[in-house]
């Protein structure tokens, strides 16, 4: 009995030694003779931003394959927390730094530098054969999605007059999701407070299937979703007060559509940007960000903009070096 | 008559609420299962185990999330059963029964209840901050060892009460002493019900994401990590961030993630249970 004990004991210590042996440790900063580069770069915050900061990660890489670039998703709030204790080189973020964290970042002395690297736009669809709907304002949907319109906003001529006397359904992304966020952020005026009595899907092809099949629907989801789906749906525009603006990538770029599209940035700490790792990189992001952004459903800066981004990155990466 | 009727229906009736109870929640679990399996099962091949993350669905693999997740497994596992065991022996067999007894007693109970998202903060200001781990491997197991150390303990208490005293009493009369009695009796003896509650415990300490979010578990890693000092992701951390994902693909990917994580889970129980087994027909007192 007990010689099987140890055996056991044994065999368990051995999975454990082995899994722990590896040899090689890791360095950390500096650079290495030519272009290949060493060391490691800590990105943390927004899971909006993730996957564009995941694919950039992705493919530098390929580039140069000795660098450990590592990315968390702690949201916007908690990377800054990092960011601004100099546990992070670069933070996502989904929007800009705010007051309070500027202050903490001033008091441990982080230098750091804004870098809008993509737009974030939501579209606001219905059923192609709806004929009354020419656009929202922005009250009107609020109405429509606030939490206390459950059970009491169900029909069109409720929302305007005007429109017929039949119920609409709702689409819509998950609560879980980053769009449900925003979206209640920039139309309810509270981030994740909704109705609950809409189709959820994390599946944004469900979503298109929804709204194509019913006369009656409304549904939201990222702007890159519309355009792979352009003739099965319509497009609605939204008057934010300044007239009903269609989301397209002009308008989501001059900001025009507004509250639906946000920019999203990244901030990079002074003393990081002055590791060449960490300056290749992030110069590598800037200038494959076009790319790379459209890939993973955000919309592109104009070419100009980026190149300002890069400038912008440069002034502030010179004086270190 | 009509009374021992009606108590008959009675019985009858709670006997298939019963069963209803019992179905509701193994209906439950099987329509999950087939619904992962259907969804994620082709997804699984030698390449999704040995791909590094990446933007493109058919591409992305869980390299670096499996080895994190044996890597915490691993430590975790070397940090807390020592500790687990050697505190549960000394409270056992030990620690006198008085006042301070039951009152550790009583909060080590508490501490198995306490939110696991409690563990990750103390975990992120002693392990990451004040001892300065940083984000690493070390960090999260140490944490996800406080996480299950109560677990560990009263499942080795519990063990050891299961051990009848006259087998204390005959190793003392044999003239043994205490240490040699535990060591030679009681921990063999015990040591079934030992191995059951670490093996649950560690399964737990895998499935856990909340702790090892708050003290900097990352999403994307791509590379497998060498020392303990390393960056680290985890299965349920990979299959969250997929789940989030807009995109169908990523979708399957996640549950292509949940059917590894599931039998990681399902592999460690089945040990778990195999001993036990093995341990009860063995001891015969």
């Amino acid at each position: 009995m007990n010689k099987q004990l140890n055996t056991i004991i044994a065999v368990l210590l051995a999975i454990f030694t082995l899994a722990s042996c590896g040899g090689e440790s890791s360095k950390s900063g500096g650079s290495e003779s030519g272009d290949q580069l060493t060391g490691a770069i800590r990105i943390d915050g927004s899971s909006t931003v993730y996957p564009i900061t995941e694919a950039v990660a992705e493919e530098f890489r390929a580039v140069q394959p000795k660098v450990k670039v590592t990315v968390g998703v702690s949201g916007t709030g908690g990377g800054f927390k990092k960011f601004s204790r100099g546990e992070t080189d670069i933070n996502d973020a989904s929007r800009p730094i705010k007051e309070k964290e500027v202050k903490v970042c001033e008091e441990n002395s982080i230098k750091y530098v804004e870098l809008t690297i993509a737009y974030d736009g939501l579209a606001v669809l219905i059923n192609k054969e709806n004929d009354w709907v020419d656009h929202f304002t922005v009250e009107e949907l609020k109405k429509i999605w606030e939490p206390s319109a459950q059970g009491t906003v169900t029909k069109w001529s409720q929302i305007r007059p005007e429109w017929p006397d039949e119920e609409f359904s709702l689409y819509g992304p998950g609560v879980a999701s980053g769009t449900y966020d925003y979206f209640t952020e920039a139309i309810v005026g509270e981030s994740g407070a909704s109705r609950g009595d809409y189709t959820a899907s994390e599946d944004d092809n469900v979503l298109v299937q929804g709204i194509s099949g019913d006369k009656n629907s409304i549904g939201f989801f990222g702007l890159a979703y519309y355009e792979e789906n352009k003739d099965k749906l319509k497009l609605i525009g939204v008057d934010n007060g300044t007239g009903a603006v269609i989301p397209t990538l002009e308008t989501v770029k001059e900001g025009t559509y507004a509250p639906l599209s946000r920019p999203v940035f990244i901030y990079v700490n002074d003393k990081a940007s002055a590791r060449p790792e960490v300056d290749t990189f992030v110069k590598f992001y800037i200038e494959n960000a076009a790319d790379l952004v459209q890939d993973v459903g955000y919309i592109p800066l104009p070419e100009a903009e980026y190149q300002n981004q890069l400038n912008k990155f440069k002034d502030f990466s010179k004086p270190q070096q | 008559m009509s009374k021992i009727k009606s108590n008959r229906l009675k019985d009858n009736a709670f006997k298939y609420f019963g069963i209803f109870c019992t179905f509701i929640g193994l209906v439950m679990l099987a329509i999950f299962i087939g619904n992962i399996l259907i969804e994620g099962l082709g997804r699984i091949d030698y390449d999704f185990l040995t791909n590094l993350p990446s933007r493109k669905a058919a591409k992305a693999g869980i390299l670096t999330a499996w080895t994190g997740t044996a890597w915490i497994l691993g430590l975790t596992a070397i940090i807390a059963i020592p500790l687990g065991v050697a505190a549960g022996v000394y409270l056992e067999e030990y620690g006198k029964k008085n006042r301070l007894a039951s009152i550790v007693e009583i909060n080590i109970a508490n501490l198995a209840g306490v939110p696991s998202i409690i563990y990750g903060l103390l975990g992120l200001e002693i392990f990451v901050r004040i001892l300065n781990f940083g984000g690493s491997l070390l960090a999260g197991a140490f944490t996800l060892a406080l996480l299950i150390l109560p677990i560990i303990i009263v499942a080795t208490r519990e063990a050891l009460k299961a051990v009848p005293d006259s087998l204390r009493q005959a190793s003392y009369g044999m003239g043994a002493t205490k240490w040699q009695t535990i060591q030679y009796q009681i921990l063999p003896a015990a040591s079934g019900g030992i191995l059951t509650g670490i093996i649950l415990a560690l399964s737990r300490a895998i499935g856990e994401t909340a702790p090892l979010i708050v003290i900097g578990a990352l999403a994307y890693v791509p590379f497998v990590a060498k020392t303990p000092m390393d960056e680290f992701t985890v299965l349920p951390m990979q299959i969250f961030n997929w789940v989030s994902r807009p995109q169908h693909e990523f979708v399957i990917n996640a549950a292509a993630g949940i059917i590894i994580l599931l039998l990681i889970t399902f592999i460690l129980n089945g040990i778990a249970v195999y001993l036990r087994n093995k341990w009860q027909k063995k001891v015969n007192w």
